[in-house]
């Protein structure tokens, strides 16, 4: 029983942020004369095809990465703006050695992977220093990061060897080679391929669960998010353990981009896809920062994202998807507050009920001998 | 060791700064031989490209002086280009920009109701003000701009130009002494003759909101009102200031702010509304406000600051050496001054960061656009770095306030 009761606590308030976005969006949708079950039904039926399905799962995969950083900051009230920045230069970087590198291909795809998390963790780093050593917050440092992380990288591309033309007009790091590619497998659908990276997420998702719930540093960090005063007083070293958070975090976000640099781009251009962080962030906050609300999450965008495609066949924009995605995070985190002032105040309540009841019985029985 | 002072009265102080300032804009100037780094054209481009980003970063000092941090400046921003460039094609370039200011404070009225009215962490509804903003104008300029005459899915028609003044009498003879390449008196010139060449009323109206902040915010006592939201809003809900209230009004202002900087990217910077016009401004806005010590003062500095970087960049890919020495310049001195002040450690990294820029202007033939590209975040970081003792946000910027909690 309590179980089911806490499950349709942690349920209630995305599903009042997802039903709310869904009135919105179908308003706006009427507004401008559409035909709101058509749209529906429409990228109901777009992206419930195999092929759709499939690309869902593989953009669901990179959101999942991305939110599952976010999530290691969050854990710790530590802001990680910087994903960003920190996936790309850990994709550019990992691109360049594994075009570079000749090594037997799977054994350069993990040099890659170790790169790239190498990179992410670096860049994250400077953000963590800056926060411990300078007091500077993180979401400060790690949006300038970001620009300082895209000037760099044009620099590396467009002006040093390093970059090719990749194709015409198109400079990126050299092709990486076919064995160390996760191209992936084609499970659902004969044409397009499931990212081998797939299932290095669920790997990730395994790993953050047990890590976070299993150790004595995933132990630490909670305590040191839920309240940094008791944490220090038990023995935690905050300031350690704001490094150890943002450089996991890092780490994790160096990934962020590998599932469509080895499974789709195999080289990392100056077009490759920019905004995978605030992705992250959003559905790190929808998922509660959990592995498993966050794979749900990642699903549901990558559902929007790819199941739009056809609206703009349609004749509607495609970025009615973008406007639904945006009211989910915003009312999400209000219905989140909300939920939380209404459990206070039941909790509240039943203690004062509970003490009043006490308060009369040990009135009544220590009337007499009064 | 003698302390090095500061002239204290402010006037006099911002002479100093100014004389310092082209001194070493002059030195720079000469020895990378590089004359467009103080030409007129250099410093007009310059001021244009400041207004926007100042804009943005005053929007930022009003919503962070009563308290609410505001990240969601961009979308804002992105709000007000749409705004500006769907009734400007339309209506002319002044409806335009009532629209645009009207879009940018309607943004951040939904961002106040989440953070003031529910609480809700301000970081977290600003990324989703960004989203939302970026979603909404995406999805609206499909709809408004696709069939309209010389519009299309991502770019609205063109808006009417707002006027712009060029004082000849003074602009000229300045740009034509600045050309005479002169120590010192050359670069004033081309500085003074910037201030009078094509100066868009935006411009002016931004000086003009410049002003008007710091007299509202420091000398009113609704001003005061605001900042003690943001410096503690508990003592000043119990001296009867309704702290949400001030709030709403202050993040409000912020997004109009916001709004009329996307404004000018779409009126002035080009004719139109572009997807993706903004590129990050809201963002450097922010950092501008860091720069400038959540002040208006500090934040024009460090907006033209920005600015003239970004000018210098746009207008030749030479002048990034100029730049670099420059940047070499500044970063020496200040180093020299913190050692004098008895500040060894940091001094001395600045002052290997500013050997390390001189030996890449001395050593290398063409420095890169990026550099210029990066300057204003990396600028941004080492002030956060080395003068965070001097930086003083609101006390209580980015705390969430409940009405009738206790501290």
């Amino acid at each position: 029983m309590t179980k089911i009761r806490k499950l349709l606590d942690v349920l209630t308030a995305p599903m009042l942020a997802i039903t709310f976005s869904l009135i919105v969006t179908a308003l706006i949708l009427a507004a401008f004369g559409a035909n709101i079950f058509e749209v529906f039904s429409k990228m109901y039926d777009y992206g419930t095809s195999t092929r759709s399905l499939t690309l869902i799962t593989n953009t669901a995969t990179t959101y999942y990465l991305s939110a599952v950083a976010v999530a290691i900051g969050f854990k710790m009230n530590i802001f990680n703006i910087g994903v960003n920045g920190q996936y790309r230069l850990a994709a550019m970087t990992a691109g360049a050695v594994a075009g570079w590198i000749s090594m037997p291909g799977p054994l350069a795809a993990v040099v890659a992977i170790l790169v790239a998390m190498f990179i992410g963790a670096l860049w994250a780093g400077v953000a963590a220093w800056l926060k411990v050593a300078r007091g500077i917050s993180e979401v400060i440092s790690t949006i300038m990061l970001n620009f300082i992380a895209i000037g760099i990288i044009s620099y590396v591309i467009v002006q040093t060897n390093i970059g090719t033309e990749v194709k015409v007009n198109v400079r990126g790091t050299p092709k990486i080679q076919e064995g160390a590619r996760l191209a992936g497998y084609a499970l659902i659908d004969p044409k397009v391929k499931i990212y081998g990276f797939f299932f290095i997420a669920i790997a990730v998702g395994i790993i953050y669960w047990v890590v976070l719930n299993r150790t004595r540093f995933g132990y630490d960090l909670r305590a040191s998010g839920l309240s940094p005063s008791a944490a220090t007083a038990s023995g935690v070293n905050s300031k350690r353990m704001t490094i150890y958070a943002m450089l996991a975090s890092g780490a994790i976000a160096g990934l962020v981009g590998l599932p469509d640099l080895l499974g789709k781009e195999f080289s990392y251009t100056l077009n490759f896809p920019a905004n995978y962080g605030f992705t992250g962030i959003a559905i790190a906050l929808l998922g509660r920062n959990n592995p498993i609300g966050i794979a749900f999450g990642a699903l549901l965008w990558a559902f929007l994202d790819v199941s739009s495609q056809i609206l703009d066949l349609e004749g509607v924009p495609r970025e009615i998807v973008t406007i639904m995605q945006g009211v989910i995070v915003l009312s999400v985190v209000v219905a989140y507050e909300l939920v939380r002032r209404n459990r206070v105040k039941t909790q509240q309540q039943n203690v004062g009920k509970a003490l009043a009841g006490a308060h009369a019985n040990v009135s009544t029985s220590s009337e007499g001998s009064k | 060791m003698a302390r090095i002072t500061l002239p204290q009265a402010k006037f006099v102080r911002i002479l100093f700064f100014l004389l310092i300032g082209v001194t070493t804009l002059s030195l720079a100037r000469t020895f990378a031989d590089s004359g467009d780094l103080s030409s007129t054209g250099t410093f007009g481009a310059a001021i244009g490209l400041a207004v926007p980003i100042g804009l943005a970063g005053l929007g930022g000092i009003w919503s962070e002086r009563s308290g609410v941090a505001n990240i969601g400046l961009e979308g804002m921003m992105i709000l007000g280009t749409f705004g500006a460039g769907w009734a400007g094609w339309q209506w002319g370039p002044w409806v335009a920009i009532a629209a645009a200011v009207t879009y940018g404070a309607l943004g951040a009225l939904i961002f106040a109701i989440v953070t003031v009215s529910f609480g809700v962490d301000q970081i977290i509804a600003g990324t989703a003000i960004n989203i939302l903003g970026l979603g909404l104008t995406q999805f609206l300029a499909k709809l408004a701009f696709e069939n309209a005459p010389g519009g299309g899915q991502t770019q609205s028609p063109p808006v009417s130009a707002l006027p712009s003044f060029t004082i000849t009498e003074i602009s000229e003879p300045l740009s034509a002494l600045q050309k005479e390449g002169i120590f010192f008196i050359s670069d004033a010139a081309g500085l003074l003759s910037g201030l009078f060449y094509q100066v868009s009323i935006i411009t002016l109206i931004a000086i003009a909101l410049f002003i008007l902040t710091a007299f509202i915010l420091w000398k009113t006592s609704f001003g005061l009102r605001v900042r003690s939201a943001g410096e503690n809003p508990w003592a000043a809900e119990s001296l009867g200031v309704s702290v949400y209230k001030y709030k709403y009004i202050a993040v409000t202002i912020s997004g109009a702010l916001a709004g009329l900087a996307g404004a000018y990217l779409a009126i002035v910077g080009t004719n139109v509304y572009r997807e993706g016009q903004t590129a990050g401004r809201g963002y450097i806005g922010l950092a501008t406000m860091i720069f400038g010590n959540w002040r208006p003062g500090g934040t024009a500095a460090g907006a033209t600051i920005f600015g003239y970087i970004n000018a210098l960049q746009l207008r030749d890919e030479s002048n990034i050496g100029g730049l670099t020495l420059l940047g070499a310049i500044i970063l020496i001195g200040i180093a020299v001054l913190m050692v004098a002040r008895g500040m060894r450690g940091t001094g001395a990294a600045l002052g290997l960061l500013g050997a390390a820029l001189m030996s890449a202007f001395l050593f290398t033939t063409k420095m890169p656009t990026e550099v210029a590209l990066v300057a204003p975040y990396v600028t941004t970081l080492l002030v956060l770095a080395t003068a965070s003792q001097s930086l003083r946000p609101p006390a209580a910027d980015g705390v969430i306030y409940r009405r009738g909690e206790s501290h």
